[in-house]
């Protein structure tokens, strides 16, 4: 019972959590909370089998299955907080009450009695006894399972499914394409510009530069543009004066210049 | 051993799910609190099994593992369908039929 004084308010409060978080994703990692505590109380109910089935099937796939589907339909759809129903939320809450308190009255009003327990039905293996039990009596309903199943599977193949409406571009097609744009619009047919030219910035946020000085604005992803964190060229161009002032030497003194010169020099040594 | 905190345990996690079935207007949150009722149902099942001796409620609550199991399947391939016609995942938003 240790085990369930514990487990059972965290249970309950995760519980509460999916209600009021605003976040899907929140959500679901409540959800498994729930679940993995569940799995700890079947172990506590001597459902050993159980547990290692809720632990892998419950919290691996399906709730895995749920984070995939939150990925695809996007992690940020969440909840509106408009209420299309007027006192909707209101009156669900106190019908939840009210079946909340009908069924814990209801519940304590009956007495259950001391546990059987389960030494005599687990002996010789909570698995074997399941597995006797399933392949005897439900041998019908753990049948009628894999038609189950295997609708599941089909159904979640149709239902995902999407036809291609268009034919798929070739390699040739997509370079004959580029080439007729390039006959129309004059839109170059290579590719864009990589972006990071400079020496010491060499990231995707750092545009290219032309041969006049002017940023290439090709070279920028589209993503970067609208989030607003490209560098601009000509703040970087700043820091460079500013690092050879600190530095305390002059302009002509600076290393690229020096070392030209001492290259030309050594170079006119070699020659002698 | 005392069965009684379980069930009653199991009876506020189902009256938490229903609630979040009908408060919750994201449909994959509605589709999570479909789960804790049933994960709920499944905890009252094995308890029960405990209580009464016999694996018959161990063999139930394996059954409806394996039927949530498929209902998630099937249940969240119709909503992306319906996220990938109408953009949106909300329950309110399906309302064709409505008009």
């Amino acid at each position: 019972m240790t085990a369930f004084w514990i487990l059972a308010p965290i249970m309950v409060l995760a519980a509460l959590g999916i209600l009021f978080v605003r976040k899907a994703v929140h959500a679901a990692l409540l959800l498994a909370v729930v679940m993995i505590s569940l799995a700890i109380l079947y172990l506590a109910l001597e459902a050993p089998f159980l547990f290692v089935v809720q632990i892998i099937v419950y919290t691996g796939a399906i709730l895995m299955l749920f984070l995939f589907v939150l990925m695809l339909v996007g992690v940020d759809a969440s909840d509106s907080v408009v209420e299309t129903i007027r006192g909707q939320r209101v009156l669900a809450t106190v019908f939840g009450l009210i079946l909340g308190l009908v069924l814990v009255i209801g519940i304590s009003q009956v007495t259950f009695g001391a546990a059987v327990g389960l030494d005599d039905a687990n002996e010789g293996g909570n698995i074997p006894q399941l597995a006797n039990l399933l392949f005897s009596k439900y041998v019908f309903a753990f049948e009628t399972t894999s038609a189950l199943l295997i609708t599941a599977a089909i159904g979640a193949m149709v239902l995902a499914h999407r036809e291609r409406l268009t034919p798929k571009e070739s390699q040739a097609g997509a370079a004959a394409r580029r080439m007729r744009e390039y006959a129309e619009t004059g839109r170059h047919p290579g590719p864009l510009p990589a972006p990071g030219v400079f020496a010491r910035h060499n990231s995707v946020d750092t545009p290219a530069l032309l041969p006049d000085g002017t940023v290439a604005q090709d070279s920028i992803s589209r993503v970067l543009a609208a989030r607003g964190t490209v560098r601009s060229a000509p703040a970087l161009s700043g820091d460079i004066d500013e690092i050879k002032r600190q530095l305390g030497q002059a302009p002509e003194q600076s290393p690229e210049v020096a070392g030209r010169s001492d290259a030309a020099a050594s170079t006119e040594e070699g020659d002698q | 051993m005392s069965t009684e905190p379980y069930i009653i345990l199991s009876a506020i996690l189902f009256t938490i799910g229903c609630v979040g079935v009908l408060v919750r207007r994201n449909a994959i949150v509605v589709f999570m609190c479909v789960e804790l009722m049933l994960n709920a149902s499944n905890l009252a099942l094995v308890t029960f099994a405990k209580a009464n001796g016999n694996l018959d409620g161990q063999i139930a609550a394996f059954f409806v593992m394996v039927v949530a199991a498929a209902e998630v399947v099937v249940g969240l391939a119709i909503i992306m369908t319906i996220f990938r016609t109408r953009r949106s995942a909300s329950v309110d938003d399906a309302s064709l039929l409505k008009y």
